[in-house]
């Protein structure tokens, strides 16, 4: 089962610069799984130490938020296409304040 | 790398505006141009999802939405702006650990003075933060 993954510039260095990587899962999780055997260190950036999706990255399943889908659980398909990009946010007030409003 | 942001006067004055728009929230957008250029054409008013005084956010549909009109286009983000309306026009600690567009310029403008602003351009890469010269131009673009 192909699904192909888009990879942002700043996770290049783990796909051997490749833009578009392919991967297998029935699930995010289980993609991720899959990828990070090829591209060691991948899934890290993506899933934090607790085993949540990072509040740093976007994860799209077609044309939706994984978020709106069951995040890690989130159902996958053969030919599904999945885009990864890096959230944009940030503000004037400090990291602990910022960490626990973008909690999810 | 370079370590000058070249951007186009009418361009800025759109930032600006947009700032002065949305503040006492934080205002941002991206100004996307040509893969390679490292030149900005296309000012994009993002909304700011978070709609706080101290935080910004991409609407995360928007985001790829406009991320994918410039992969169509054969453009990137040159540079991604936001706005500190009540501090100076420096990366805050969020900004840096959020920053993950290592090719884009990140200009901050500071709308604390209500008559004027402070616009200040800065690279940040595996967490370490640059400042460069805005070089302010005309008529590059139409904007």
């Amino acid at each position: 089962m192909a699904i192909e993954v888009r990879v942002p510039t700043i996770l290049r260095s783990y796909t051997g610069g490749s833009k578009i990587v392919e991967g297998a899962g029935d699930t995010l999780s289980g993609l991720l799984d899959d990828l990070d055997a090829k591209h060691s260190g991948l899934k890290g950036r993506l899933i934090t130490p607790e085993g949540g999706l990072h509040r740093f990255v976007n994860i799209y399943v077609n044309d939706e938020d994984v978020r709106f889908l069951g995040a890690l659980d989130a159902k996958l398909n053969d030919g599904d296409s999945i885009t990864i990009l890096p959230a944009v946010a940030g503000g004037a007030l400090g990291f602990a304040a910022a960490a626990a409003f973008f909690g999810r | 790398m370079n370590s000058v942001l070249t951007i186009d006067s009418a361009i800025v004055d759109a930032i600006v505006a947009h700032a002065r728009r949305d503040h006492p929230d934080e205002a941002c957008g991206v100004v996307a141009g040509a893969i390679g250029s490292d030149l900005p054409t296309r000012h994009i008013a993002m909304d700011n999802a978070a709609r706080s005084m101290t935080f910004y956010e991409f609407d995360s549909m928007e985001h790829l939405r406009v991320w994918r009109e410039m992969d169509d286009s054969d453009e990137e983000p040159v540079v991604i702006y936001h706005s500190h309306t009540a501090t100076e026009a420096y990366p805050s600690r969020t900004d840096v650990s959020f920053a993950g567009e290592p090719g884009a310029h990140y200009l901050l403008v500071s709308t604390r003075e209500p008559d004027s602003e402070e616009i200040r351009s800065f690279r940040i890469v595996d967490g370490v933060v640059t400042e460069e010269k805005v070089n302010i131009v005309d008529a590059t673009v139409d904007a």
